[in-house]
């Protein structure tokens, strides 16, 4: 992990608003902008495959509810595919977000939701009322496995403390919890009916399969009031990630500040796999691609991460959508297929450091 | 320094220990008695000894030949086979949290089983067997490479790290595999979560062998593994040649953990816990290590099966669960004693 010291004018941007003020990289605002517009271009192609297929111009003109002259753009366009188009990049903003935060608090590259056992606790809690009371399952879900994901965050944090909470140990813990978790989450699987078993399964992959706006709106909110709250921890992300010790002395309530960017950043992993599932590696791989980009600054890299967790799972959502149509395949198989490969390579950089 | 003898004097001799690995050996003994007489059907212990020497017409000797002695036979392999292969790695790479299913072996022998049951339809037993092997061996090269070779000691976290990315990867795959086919789905979702309900005598003779000869050749694995874990340089100093010990150690934790999945599918944690139960009581000589840890891992998963089978009746939890729920709060146990920053 590379940091960048560096204050001088030139690689930052400086914005006072009175008492407050904050510091931008250049180098953040050029890479945003054009992650932004791939973004844009993505949903707008995105949109427009599927059996029925929509030309790019109409599905800008659908979108904004002009004519197309063909009755049926604005309900496939903005009932069908929108919905889960938009979810799919609300969700991998969520997970890069919430991995940028775990991976800097651990000080650990590898870090995230699905690492921390997290996801696994949400998972076990969805598959539980997915086979337990199939019929209960549709408006519950996404709650029921918030608190899931909530409750294994909170067992381990406390399992972790020993005399202060050390990134190594929330590690190991959380291994060792998502064991047990993923081993319950086998036994319901082994004794659910195989239909519903299935349904749960696809759910354990990720999946933005037939979301609505309804789904769309519930994340919405949800990182409307996290969103802010993660980058306004950028500062303390910036002094934690130097270690324990240098952040004491620099004056970081070190144990707080962790206490408080674990639940933000949970909360938002939580959030995400509520709607969508357990979607793997998304958490993991954008930041890696940001700090390449922008380098270690949170101020930069976590909004710089977002954007690419977004454009990650709009492509994978695509590619899951187009490779083998008109079957799909769950966008969580499309990002675990393609995060192999990347984590591989990561482990082996890794090894040499 | 005076601690030290103290401490050297206490260590039980060798007739000492040879009488604790007896007597665990026969607490094993009535363990497997008691899962031969447990279940359904229960067999007074009177009639299953004279069943078992000769076999007649009997419902009971029936239940006893065609189902017990297969599974108990199989429980009493598969745990004394995780339990060295756990031991192996642990001594390997010097780290207290190694094991076949936490560093990703197992999940790679499962999805290698998923594969084949996808790919050949039904196929013959003992290509299980194969498939099992090429995927353990190959996520156990993998982890290795990845977290335990390179510049600068390896950490404990850096190894089950890469281990936890690698099988959430693999056990992704072996999730998507199955969402592909409801059929397959079906046929081994109960050996994905690691079983021995159901495991006949044409399965344990094919895999038998491959674990035999894994726990064989861990014998005079023993006494290398010992220097080999005090540290590579240690190991050269005492004139051994680590790298064909190795390579050795590599192939026989392939042969137990790959045998054992195929039999059992993946069993977490039996090769975690037995091989710290045999140091706690024995020490951290691998020549007694191995062979008690071997009795602890049977023990395990014995009393594991037997608890599976009587815990929810008539249903069946997997073994693998059960081993999972005690095996995951001792790993967690360890993390926070043995991880202090």
């Amino acid at each position: 992990m590379t940091r960048r010291t560096a204050t001088a004018s030139s690689t930052w941007w400086f914005i006072r608003l009175g008492s407050l003020s904050l510091r931008v990289p250049r180098r953040a605002l050029p890479a945003s902008a054009v992650l932004l517009l791939l973004i844009l271009l993505t949903v707008i192609i995105s949109v427009g495959q599927g059996e029925y297929y929509i030309a790019p111009l109409d599905v800008v003109r659908a979108t904004l509810g002009l004519e197309t002259g063909n009755p049926d753009h604005p309900l496939v366009v903005r009932t069908f595919r929108l919905p889960r188009i938009v979810l799919a990049a609300l969700v991998g903003a969520a997970l890069a977000l919430s991995g940028a935060v775990l991976q800097g608090i651990t000080r650990n590259p590898l870090a995230d939701p699905g690492v921390l056992g997290i996801n696994q606790g949400a998972g076990l809690a969805a598959v539980t009322l997915l086979t337990l009371a199939p019929a209960a399952s549709g408006a519950l879900l996404p709650w029921v496995a918030l608190g899931g994901g909530l409750l294994a965050a909170l067992l381990i944090y406390l399992l972790a403390w020993n005399r202060g909470a050390s990134p190594t140990r929330l590690l190991l813990v959380g291994i060792g919890l998502g064991a047990v978790a993923t081993a319950l989450t086998t036994f319901l699987i082994v004794f659910g009916d195989v239909r519903e078993v299935q349904r749960a399964l696809v759910w354990l992959t990720g999946s933005v399969y037939g979301r609505t706006w309804e789904h769309v709106r519930v994340l919405g909110l949800w990182m409307l009031v996290l969103v802010p709250l993660v980058l306004l921890g950028a500062r303390s992300l910036n002094i934690l990630s130097l270690g324990d010790a240098p952040a004491k002395a620099l004056g970081q309530r070190v144990e707080f500040a962790r206490g408080l960017l674990i639940i933000v950043a949970v909360a938002l992993a939580t959030g995400a796999v509520a709607v969508a599932g357990t979607v793997a590696f998304a958490g993991l791989m954008a930041p890696h691609a940001a700090r390449r980009l922008v380098g270690g600054a949170f101020e930069a890299l976590l909004p710089v991460s977002a954007l690419f967790g977004a454009l990650l799972l709009l492509v994978a959502d695509l590619a899951g959508r187009t490779v083998i149509a008109p079957s799909q395949l769950p966008v969580g198989l499309v990002t675990a297929v393609i995060g192999a490969p990347y984590l591989l390579y990561l482990l082996w950089r890794q090894r040499s450091a | 320094m005076t601690r030290a003898i103290a401490v050297a004097q206490r260590r039980p001799r060798n007739a000492l220990r040879l009488t604790g690995l007896l007597l665990t050996a026969s607490a094993l003994t009535l363990l497997v008695a008691a899962s031969l007489a447990v279940g359904s059907m229960q067999i007074p212990l009177p009639a299953l000894l004279s069943k078992l020497l000769s076999p007649d017409g009997s419902v009971n000797s029936l239940i006893l030949h065609t189902v017990r002695l297969p599974r108990a036979l199989s429980a009493l392999l598969v745990g004394a086979s995780l339990a060295v292969a756990g031991g192996i790695m642990q001594a390997l790479t010097r780290n207290p949290l190694a094991s076949p299913g936490i560093l990703g072996v197992n999940a790679g022998a499962a999805l290698a089983v998923v594969v084949a049951v996808l790919v050949l339809g039904s196929p013959p037993l003992s290509t299980y067997a194969l498939f099992a092997f090429a995927g353990a061996g190959l996520a156990g090269a993998v982890v290795y490479l990845l977290g335990a070779t390179g510049k600068g000691n390896s950490s404990p976290l850096r190894l089950v790290l890469a281990g936890a990315v690698l099988m959430s990867f693999l056990t992704s795959l072996t999730t998507a595999l199955l969402l592909l086919d409801q059929n397959t789905l079906d046929q081994v979702r109960f050996w994905t979560a690691g079983s021995l309900a159901g495991r006949d005598m044409e399965l344990f003779r094919l895999t038998a062998p491959y674990m035999l000869a894994g726990l064989l050749l861990s014998i005079p694995l023993a006494r290398r593994l010992t220097a080999l874990s005090l540290g590579d340089d240690v190991a050269r100093g005492l004139g051994l040649r680590s790298g064909g010990v190795k390579l050795l150690a590599a192939l026989v934790v392939i042969l137990l953990a790959g045998g054992a999945v195929a039999l059992a599918g993946p069993i977490a944690f039996v090769g975690l816990v037995a091989p710290h139960m045999a140091r706690f009581v024995i020490g951290s000589d691998y020549r007694w290590v191995l062979p008690y840890a071997a009795l602890f891992g049977a023990i395990l998963v014995t009393l594991g099966d037997i608890g599976a089978r009587v815990a929810l009746r008539p249903q069946e939890v997997p073994v693998g669960v059960v081993m999972a729920l005690v095996g995951a709060p001792f790993f967690i146990h360890l993390a926070r004693s043995k991880v202090k920053r």
